[in-house]
């Protein structure tokens, strides 16, 4: 049995008030909240052993130096990847992404394609469109369909061999479908093209095997997995790693300089230019084993019962419209209320103590798919219980009542 | 016609009669029922005030040394607060529109709506409104 009660008193800010209601956090698609032992290892880290690491003698530094690179193999363990130095430490999901955009800008050609889907985060199509801009290479886009999932007989006819890379995201942030990446990455390997997964919205939901997926590049935020913001991860092939040129140039990513010429430090270090983020990274460590100790069996079952009964008790209101539909998502509802604007929605049940996230959700293009400015958008983590959902429904209700 | 401060004086009066923030939001939604709506026709990209979420159309006008505010909102709480501006600031001189000061919005329990850092658009129709007084103020000095 799940014990919501003893997990969520792992996290001090479940505790706290908000306009004086007891919180209700349903903006976990947005970052998570933290447990205590990731509070602690942050304040562990500035108590007892903070210093730079790699460069010094001293026994802070090594030490520093072990924890760090100790999180790096959790997260090689985590997710199921061959080698350590193919994790490369980011401030996040989006400089993972703009670091393998940068890369593919050397290799581009005009006339060569690059395909993402309709379901993207600005972020996983911004630096795309920049880096066609800048090679002359073209963008398709992969359709998506009435219930919020991927049009995949689009996506076959696109691939060719002009295709160079498909980007794709595991799980749409604003409608919550997942993704059939499985068959999105070895359609794309026929014809030789690489595949970078979004995995933002995953990670805190399912524990994806790397090496099984065969995947050439994988990014995703360590905010949303119970970790500290600022911090997250590029996994990349080596053999990609050493084919795409650093991003940043500084200290830490050199093996010599001279002012003729400097060479590039091996993996990792090629990629992570300058001091890192040291606590942060020790810190998404603790989280990985956080979770782990809760087991994502265990959450991904508890997170589908509270997926489905919101979704049945939502349906209930009359006027209620869930955009994101598929047979395979995670726990994220974005829905409207017919004629209320979903920023009127999000401000009644923030009066009552629900967080809740409304617009667009950097999701413009899917926005404009449905024809409407926004969406609410409710999203569970494994702490969030039924008796949450139930505020939430009584909350909307109030919502409508008020607002119609 | 009521000056500004006599408007403020009256709407943190009529938001002291309610209990709570229930109430509140009920009478500010009430009052954008009421709000003199803009000109179907002048609903367009440059009246239009860009929020984050909500979006605001703002038309402005001078009549006989006063200018006129015409509003609209596609969200009905940001609607509110719009009719609650366009109650204070319409119908008044460009000068007065200038000097007014805003802090009757705290007052009468709306202050959040009002922060910069809220993506509603609001702030920046202050400033719009504020931005129109100046332009008419200018106009009449010369």
């Amino acid at each position: 049995m799940f014990n919501t009660t003893s997990i969520r008193a792992d996290f001090p800010i479940l505790q706290r008030k908000v306009n004086g209601k007891p919180l209700v956090y349903l903006d976990n698609a947005a970052t998570s909240q933290k447990p205590q032992v990731v509070i602690d290892a942050i304040v562990e880290y500035y108590s007892n052993y903070n210093a730079n690491i790699h460069r010094g003698v001293h026994a802070l530094s090594q030490e520093a130096t072990d924890k760090y690179e100790e999180a790096r193999q959790k997260i090689q363990q985590h997710f199921n990847i061959t080698k350590a130095h193919e994790v490369i430490f980011t401030s996040g999901t989006t400089h993972a992404i703009n670091m393998v955009a940068n890369g593919f800008a050397s290799l581009l050609r005009k006339g060569d394609e690059v395909i993402v889907s309709a379901l993207e985060h600005h972020s996983n199509i911004v630096p795309w469109q920049m880096l066609c801009e800048k090679t002359g290479a073209k963008l398709l886009v992969i359709p998506m369909t009435q219930e919020g999932t991927l049009d995949m007989k689009a996506y076959a006819e696109m691939l060719s061999d002009k295709t160079k890379l498909v980007f794709v995201n595991h799980i749409s942030n604003a409608l919550g479908t997942i993704n059939p990446i499985e068959t999105i990455i070895s359609k794309a390997h026929q014809v030789d093209a690489a595949v970078l997964i979004d995995g933002a919205q995953a990670c805190s939901h399912i524990k994806p095997d790397l090496q099984a997926l065969n995947v050439d590049f994988y990014v995703t935020s360590a905010h949303k997995m119970c970790g500290p913001t600022g911090v997250g991860m590029l996994y990349g092939k080596e053999e990609w790693l050493k084919k795409l040129p650093p991003y940043q140039g500084g200290g830490e990513m050199i093996a010599e300089v001279t002012f003729e010429k400097t060479t590039y430090a091996d993996l990792p270090h090629k990629f992570e230019a300058g001091t890192p983020n040291i606590c942060g990274g020790i810190a998404f460590g603790v989280a990985i084993d956080y979770l782990n100790h809760i087991g994502f069996k265990a959450i991904e079952a508890h997170e589908h019962e509270l997926l489905t009964y919101a979704t049945k008790e939502l349906l209930k209101i009359p006027g209620t419209r869930i955009y994101g539909t598929g047979k395979e998502k995670t726990s994220v509802i974005s829905f409207n209320l017919e004629n209320i604007h979903s920023y009127d929605v999000g401000t009644i049940l923030d009066k009552l103590g629900i967080a809740v996230r409304t617009g667009h959700h950097c999701a413009q293009p899917i926005m404009n798919y449905f024809n409407i400015p926004g969406t609410v958008r409710a999203s569970f983590a494994f702490y969030n219980t039924k008796e949450e959902v139930d505020v939430l429904i009584s909350g909307i209700k109030k919502a409508k009542q008020m607002l119609s | 016609m009521k000056d500004i401060q006599n408007i403020q004086q009256d709407l943190i009066e009529e938001f002291s009669l309610f209990d709570d923030w229930m109430e509140r939001y009920e009478h500010m939604i009430s009052l954008g029922k009421s709000l003199p709506l803009i000109d179907p026709s002048l609903k367009t990209e440059d009246k239009l005030i860009k929020g984050c979420q909500s979006k605001v159309w703002l038309h402005s006008e001078m009549e006989d040394g006063k200018v006129l505010f015409t509003a609209d909102s596609d969200a009905i709480i940001t609607k509110g607060i719009v009719a609650i501006l366009v109650r204070v600031f319409s119908n008044q001189s460009p000068e007065a529109i200038v000097k007014a000061d805003t802090d009757f919005i705290d007052e009468i329990g709306l202050k959040e709506h009002l922060s910069p850092t809220r993506a509603n658009g609001l702030v920046s129709m202050l400033k719009q409104m504020k931005l129109y007084a100046v332009a008419y103020q200018a106009q009449l000095n010369q």
